[in-house]
């Protein structure tokens, strides 16, 4: 069953086009991430698909439905629970009060405990919303979100700017809803909560999807599984060319970046030595080696030539 | 009951209002301050205040005998340079420099001053023997209702309606609406008529606070009184409360940020402080102004007030001023309905 579908989307935005004909499914029971980076489309994207943004073109499917007005789409709204990116709870009312407040909107809806035991907030239920930390303010959030029992969830970069204790945090919270049964669609720029939450993402960019596919499909597609990058001290002088790096032994790609060069390898352990004995041949030295399993991001960076923090 | 949303948004309104400070102050202390400065300032002053100097010489202390023996005055035997001093800062009413002639020295532009030469002649004349061929008594009124403190309360309680529905509706909204919450409701099926509703219904129970503090403030340090029925006065506070909030909501329609609001409200209100006669009577704008002094809400408003507090009257008496302000209060509310900005 499709929770999610549309075709044809588009909206500008004066003379920005946020989003240029967007296709996209996403079946029940699944986690979809939108990958990208800022300015991608993704929240103009996902505020469409939550009926708060119209669109310039396109048809709009959730659960079924399509966005209208009146009843049928308070009905609908029923359905689904909603973190939007930057909403600031007001301040001056206690977690249990703005809890209680989101639940009074829905008629089938969980008591104040089951949600803020589902996101662990039980001990600063009479704290002002003031006062919460980044990480619990999310979470509360979160908890608006899932206080309406929804079928269809989604979370608008629900752990930017988190530390990383909060981001697993609210990860075990999605976890928990997903392990129920539910829906989840999320965007985020961080590649790393994408290949840990999502069954299936698609990666963004310019308002278009580039990608689509599971996390480890994607990674594949790259032909390779290892990044290997390196700099060298003593700058271009000496540094070998693209195409020598090309016919290293295992390598499968070369992208030349401002302060370092990443080669894609399939075996570390023949690309390696065989880069160090070219390196010390040209009387180079390196002044950075790293190798990490390729991610989400070395798959942005080969299709966009950008790095996704500052795309 | 209450987790319907109406409920807890009403609960949700109040919460946040009484939980700041400032807030409360603004709506509930600030009136009884001003209350309590103005009629200090304005009251009633006996005429035994009007302070008069003599010149100091030769038949000074005559003449302030005589001047003390009026019951308006208060003579203090000056020297020269001290007595113009007085004379010009405004502390003493009138200069009497003793003498042949008797010189009055003092500023006819200024009531007082012409009061006290008026009142100092009267008792100089009496002192060298003249005789009054008329007999005369006095009946001082002072009694509650016609003082300029009977005036002020009905106003200030009508401005007061004015600011606390503007700002506790106008003000609220946009923060709600530039901190994305507005947003964020219409996420959820929640009614949009239950989130305005939940102003009004919470400007509702702040009112009878509001006009409990100011009018209880009133009686209790001025003896100013309700001449009329109480009822009369809180269905006018009522209408009144509704129709600024109306006219908050229209101003808040479209705004999205705490600046332009803000802007906007002084542009609404700042006339209305000037024109509705809420320090002084509005009979003093000139004739040419005067049907759109008229047509102001917080005139209109006010004008109800005075009717009920003061003078005595019924609501039926008061069709022309309370049609004006429900008037107002309709429209924009209309008109706030149809262009509100909604995220």
């Amino acid at each position: 069953m499709r929770a999610i579908h549309c075709s044809g989307l588009v909206k500008r935005y004066a003379d920005v086009v946020a989003v240029a004909g967007l296709e996209l499914t996403v079946t029940a029971g699944e986690c979809f991430g939108l990958l990208g980076p800022n300015g991608a489309g993704k929240t103009t994207t996902i505020e469409i698909l939550e009926g708060l943004t119209t669109p310039d073109a396109g048809e709009v499917e959730i659960l079924g439905m399509r966005w209208t007005g009146g009843a049928r789409g308070r009905a609908l709204r029923e359905r689904l629970g909603i973190q939007l990116q930057d909403t600031q709870l007001a301040d001056k009312l206690t977690v249990e009060e703005t809890v209680r407040l989101f639940r009074s909107f829905y008629q089938a809806a969980h008591t104040v405990e089951e949600v803020l035991g589902l996101v662990e907030l039980e001990e600063k239920r009479s704290s002002w919303v003031g006062k919460l930390s980044g990480g619990q303010k999310q979470r509360l959030a979160v908890a608006c979100a899932l206080v309406s029992r929804p079928d269809l969830l989604f979370l608008d970069e629900p752990t930017t700017g988190l530390d990383p204790q909060s981001r697993r945090q609210l990860w075990d919270v999605i976890g928990r809803f997903r392990a129920a049964g539910g829906t989840v669609l999320l965007t985020t720029h961080y590649m790393e909560e994408a290949e840990r939450l999502c069954d299936r993402v698609a990666i963004m960019d310019h308002g278009r999807i580039i990608a689509l596919g599971t996390p480890r499909v994607l990674i594949a597609s790259l032909g390779a599984e290892h990044v290997v990058e390196f700099a060298l001290a003593n700058g271009a002088a000496t540094a070998p060319s693209a195409e020598e790096l090309a016919a290293l032994p295992g390598v499968h790609a070369v992208r030349p970046g401002p302060d370092r060069t990443a080669l894609t390898v399939a075996e570390v352990h023949r690309a390696v030595p065989a880069l160090l004995a070219l390196v010390e041949r040209r009387g180079a030295e390196l002044s950075l080696l790293a190798t990490h399993h390729a991610t989400l991001e070395d798959v942005f960076v080969a299709l966009t030539g950008r790095q996704l923090r500052d795309a | 009951m209450r987790d319907h949303p109406l409920v807890q948004l009403t609960l949700a309104r109040m919460r946040e209002f009484y939980r700041e400070p400032e807030a409360i102050f603004w709506v509930f202390g600030f009136p009884i301050v001003l209350a309590f400065a103005l009629g200090i300032a304005f009251r009633n002053r006996g005429p035994g205040e009007l302070r008069v100097a003599v010149l100091e010489g030769p038949g000074d202390s005559a003449v302030a005998a005589a001047l003390a023996r009026a019951p308006g005055l208060t003579p203090a035997v000056l020297d020269s340079s001290a007595a113009r001093l007085q004379l010009r800062t405004g502390r003493v009413a009138l200069l009497v420099e003793p003498g042949d002639p008797v010189v009055y020295r003092y500023d006819s532009a200024r009531t007082e001053s012409r009061l006290a030469r008026l009142e100092a002649d009267a008792a100089v004349q009496l002192a060298r023997g003249r005789t009054d061929p008329a007999r005369v008594t006095d009946e001082r009124v002072t009694e509650p209702g016609s003082r300029y403190i009977d005036f002020l309360i009905p106003g200030l309680l009508g401005m007061n309606l004015m600011g606390s529905g503007l700002w506790g509706v106008g003000f609220s909204v946009v923060q709600a609406r530039t901190k994305k919450l507005l947003k964020r409701f219409m996420a959820t099926p929640m009614r949009r008529s239950h989130y305005l509703l939940s102003f009004i219904l919470s400007r509702l129970v702040f009112l009878f606070v509001e006009v409990a503090a100011l009018v209880g403030f009133g009686w209790w340090m001025f003896h100013v009184g309700v001449r009329g029925s109480l009822g009369a006065v809180a269905s006018i506070t009522v209408l009144g409360a509704l129709s600024f909030a109306g006219l908050g909501m229209l101003v808040a329609s479209r705004a999205r940020t705490i600046e332009a609001v803000s802007g906007l409200m002084n542009l609404v209100m700042l006339p209305m402080w000037i024109l509705s006669g809420t320090f002084f009577s509005y009979a003093r704008f000139p004739d040419t102004m005067q049907p759109f002094v008229r047509a102001l809400p917080l005139t209109a408003l006010n004008d109800a007030l005075r009717a009920v507090m003061i003078d005595g009257s019924r609501l039926a008496e008061l069709g022309a001023p309370l049609a004006i302000v429900a008037g107002w209060g309709l429209a924009s509310f209309v008109v706030a309905l149809r262009i509100f900005r909604w995220r």
